[in-house]
């Protein structure tokens, strides 16, 4: 007889922390099961890998693994995962963060880690909201959709983070939903091969804040909304403008290679060590 | 199968007797459909929230929920494996059994 066995669990820390605290319906615990299935496929051990969040529901994330894990300040994961990639530049370092804290709180350190074009992998968990601290509106709030601090609509325009990585020099950006798991999972795979500062937005739901406060329904059916929103690229290049409306696209973004941060450091390093024949 | 497999886990790695896997934990109690040959999916029930993703988006309706919310598998004959309750669970609780 066969033994069904779930390799997933094999970087849970399930003996201890399940189950999870998030809310039934969130997207967070697919994205985790795409970040471990795509880790095992690349074969990486635990110790190989560091996992780097800020504050906030998907920035829970690290405590459900068992790889290398830091759980720090609210905005701040890039920071230090810039410093422990650059004091191991051989690790596979990947930053968990929510869209409030990678765009407004963390917003700085989000366009300097991609100019600087580090080799982090950086998965943005879009829910359009605040999660855990309350319900407040985030930079990627829909405009006229409501959150706890805005009772009578947003009128903010939308932050497209994709755009923004992409502006400020990232080198690897791609979008892709939850709904999408298995691309979900190949692009996160890709991520990770990738030698240089790579972003993958993954929107996803908040069936529980964000649904109920703008009457999206329930998991399912706003996992089905993904599902008719989410295009792929080269679909999506071909749509007139009346036609995207509310649409977005999904997919690789952009893929293109420059020199790579800790590389570059370690070459100056080793330019200004002293040479034979020196004084 | 009762000799060879002293702790049954539903929804996770079956615990072997000579099994040196060390990452397991003890849950005692399996409350499945049927045995492994008609059930397919093994629905960790613990760990389940009910959202109900699992049973919207099987393609070919082999899951169905109960009145309180709660999956299970309804239809064995229809799984065709694709194993995308497994990953859509947001809680880690099914696991697809493979062909």
């Amino acid at each position: 007889m066969k033994i069904p066995q779930k390799r997933v669990h094999k970087f849970l820390r399930h003996g201890k922390k399940f189950p999870h605290v998030w809310c039934p319906g969130c997207s967070n615990g697919i994205v985790l099961g795409a970040i471990i299935r795509a880790v095992d496929e690349l074969g990486y051990e635990k110790d190989d890998m560091a996992m780097v969040s800020g504050i906030g529901c998907s920035s829970r994330m690290p405590v459900y693994v068992d790889f290398n894990t830091l759980h720090t300040l609210h905005g701040r994961a890039l920071a230090y995962a810039t410093g422990v990639k650059m004091v191991k530049p051989e690790m596979n370092v990947c930053v968990v963060t929510g869209d409030g804290d990678s765009t407004a709180i963390g917003g700085n350190h989000l366009i300097h880690a991609a100019r600087r074009n580090i080799d982090l992998t950086v998965i943005v968990i879009n829910n359009n909201i605040y999660g855990m601290t309350g319900g407040q509106y985030s930079p990627t709030t829909p405009t006229g959709d409501f959150a706890t601090t805005t009772p009578y609509g947003n009128i903010d325009p939308v932050f497209d983070i994709c755009k923004l990585a992409e502006g400020a020099g990232a080198t690897f950006v791609a979008r892709t939903t939850a709904y999408h798991v298995v691309e979900a999972q190949s692009i996160i795979k890709q991520a990770f091969e990738h030698k240089g500062f790579s972003i993958v937005e993954i929107v996803s739901a908040c069936p529980v804040i964000y649904g109920k406060l703008n009457k999206k329904g329930d998991a399912p059916a706003m996992m089905r909304d993904m599902k008719e929103r989410a295009i792929p690229v080269k679909a999506f290049e071909k749509l007139t403008p009346e036609q995207v409306g509310n649409k977005y696209s999904r997919g690789i973004l952009v893929n293109i290679k420059k020199p790579e941060y800790t590389a570059e450091y370690t070459k100056l390093m080793d330019s200004l060590q002293p040479q034979k024949g020196d004084k | 199968m009762s000799d060879k497999i002293e702790k049954h886990r539903d929804g996770m790695i079956i615990k072997d007797k000579n099994s040196t896997a060390k990452m397991e934990v003890e849950i005692n109690e399996v409350k499945t459909e049927g045995d492994y040959k008609k059930c397919p999916v093994y629905i960790y029930h613990d760990w389940c929230k009910k959202c109900g993703i699992c049973v919207e988006f099987c393609p070919t309706g082999a899951l169905a929920s109960k009145p309180d919310g709660s999956p299970y598998v309804k239809a064995p004959e229809k799984c065709i494996h694709c194993e995308l309750c497994d990953r859509l669970c947001p809680d880690f609780a099914i696991t697809g059994a493979k062909r």
